[in-house]
């Protein structure tokens, strides 16, 4: 699932402050299951806003709505019968939403309101962790279904570094060190000798360094 | 053992002809003034067979490695290139490579590097195309088969003698001599480890290493650092990840008055040094004495590693 975070309420009343009517589109996928952006937190946010700028005896007006899913054409259109009401609109989607809202509607300003993250995985309530960077190639076979590319701060392929300890990263005892979850995982799969095969250089083409991906499938397009 | 690129190398030379080997290491200046780095390499010129040039160690912005190794060679001092994976994609990697090869630079250490957020850029990108073992293997395809990992000819491959890092105490200890395996397989011709304090902890590895018959297909170098003071051993062994610092080494250095603790960390280090020089497998030692280089003399002189052989 994609992970986003709430953006600090000061950075969202600097992107909105120069509009008077706003409409704050949330969804109601990835974003909602995460709680950062789908209705609850529209209304939620709208409150809030609402109240700093009366405080400020500034008269603003917020729209509210939330979409099915701002990544699918068929549920943007919902608002185009609303959508010049307002001079922005306050996205609550991850970035693909954000992108695909300002791709459909191109005369109005797409702002986002929250900070996409990561592809995670929810592992207890109020807790998401990355499980992928979506490189494109995926090697979980070989490294015992843990990703050392999303997962390792180095994404060595053949780890552990040098700096592993007590299992944890370098970076600090907060950090997992994937490769230790690695051997572990390989050890209780009976496969520890598997660790000694080399992982072949990377072809990160698949990757963002290929540019921008693009996934068809003739086999489904009408 | 693999012997190409070692004819170049007075390092693969030392080692070759069995007689234990010396390097130590210089952290390049963080400014532009060579006069650091070639005064801490005269410094050691006659007691060592390479010096290590460290590459933007501990993610600190420094003075390229490579340009350091060029001005040492220039003072008559045998550089072994470090070359992490932290800064730099395979494009660049290999660049550097024929660039150091260019300069007649005879040996590389391939790592991959202290993560950026300990350094002066932790708001940086890292790179790491190619992990330390993938960088063995790209030098050794470039000189072995003098090609680019693309597949194209390279002209006047590189002459180099290809090495690694290994940690033996680094955790799980379990894959420790697999993963050292792993590194030689890749090509990695010799071997330097992380700093040793726990002795009996690295006899276990080496021999455990020389039970697989490690040792016998690239030269191990055991990596030592004497401590300053205690403060500096309470450091490594709580804040320096895989250091491991046993409480006897911490006692010893707090037993004595402050004004001798480092000396006291000097007789520790050529201690450990006559020590592991009777221990199988042991083909020689890289002494990092950080910022301490004019002790590099006074230990390599004592613990009976003087002179450097002819080869």
């Amino acid at each position: 699932m994609i992970i986003a975070r709430k953006k600090p309420v000061e950075e969202i009343i600097t992107e909105i402050d120069p509009y008077d009517r706003i409409l704050i589109l949330g969804c109601n996928e990835c974003v909602t299951v995460c709680e950062a952006g789908g209705k609850k937190e529209v209304e939620i946010l709208a409150s809030a806003l609402t109240l700093h700028y009366q405080a400020r005896g500034k008269a603003k007006t917020f729209g509210k709505a939330t979409l099915e899913r701002q990544c699918d054409r068929e549920y943007l259109e919902e608002i185009r019968g609303r959508i010049h009401n307002y001079d922005a609109v306050l996205s609550l989607a991850c970035g693909v939403g954000v992108q695909f809202a300002a791709e459909t509607y191109t005369a109005t300003p797409l702002l986002p309101g929250v900070d996409t993250v990561c592809l995670g995985a929810n592992e207890e309530r109020g807790l998401w962790t990355e499980r992928c960077q979506a490189c494109g190639s995926c090697v979980l076979a070989r490294t015992g279904g843990i990703c050392p590319v999303s997962r390792c701060a180095k994404r060595v392929m053949n780890g552990p570094c040098g700096g592993s300890a007590n299992g944890k990263c370098e970076l600090g005892p907060d950090t997992d060190c994937a490769w230790q979850l690695i051997i572990d995982r390989l050890k209780a799969l009976g496969r520890l000798e598997d660790y000694e095969q080399v992982a072949p250089i990377k072809d990160w083409s698949t990757d963002r360094a290929g540019g921008p991906r693009t996934i068809t499938r003739e086999d489904i397009q009408l | 053992m693999n012997e190409n690129g070692t004819a170049s190398s007075r390092l693969a030379r030392v080692l070759r002809s069995g007689q234990m080997a010396v390097t130590s290491e210089c952290g390049p200046p963080r400014g532009s003034d060579p006069s650091a780095i070639r005064e801490k390499g005269r410094l050691i010129k006659d007691y060592v067979d390479a010096v290590n040039v460290t590459d933007n160690q501990t993610a600190m912005t420094r003075m390229c490695s490579l340009a350091a190794c060029i001005h040492l060679k220039q003072e008559g001092i045998e550089p072994v290139l470090q070359m992490v994976t932290r800064d730099r994609n395979r494009v660049a990697l290999q660049s550097d490579i024929l660039g150091a090869a260019s300069f007649n630079i005879p040996n590389m250490l391939c790592l991959s590097g202290d993560h950026q957020s300990f350094g002066d850029c932790p708001q940086g990108q890292n790179v790491h195309d190619l992990d330390s073992m993938q960088l063995v293997q790209t030098a050794c395809h470039m000189r072995d088969e003098g090609k680019f990992l693309g597949g194209d000819e390279i002209k006047r491959p590189p002459a180099i003698f290809v090495g690694a890092a290994a940690n033996p105490f680094a955790d799980p200890f379990e894959i420790r001599i697999p993963r050292l395996a792993k590194k030689i397989a890749c090509g990695a011709q010799f071997i330097q480890t992380q700093c040793i304090y726990n002795i009996d902890k690295f006899k276990e590895w080496m021999r455990r290493a020389c039970d697989r018959g490690l040792s016998e297909k690239a030269f191990i170098m055991a990596g030592m650092t004497p401590m300053k003071s205690v403060g500096m051993a309470k450091y490594m062994k709580n804040k320096v990840p895989g250091m491991d610092v046993p409480d006897e080494i911490i006692r010893r250095l707090g037993s004595v008055d402050k004004k001798k603790q480092a000396q006291e960390g000097i007789e520790i280090c050529i201690e450990h040094i006559q020590e592991l020089a009777q221990v199988d497998g042991v083909a020689g030692f890289h002494i990092m004495a950080i910022e301490w280089e004019e002790k590099v003399p006074e230990i390599v002189e004592r613990a009976g590693l003087f002179t450097r052989p002819v080869v």
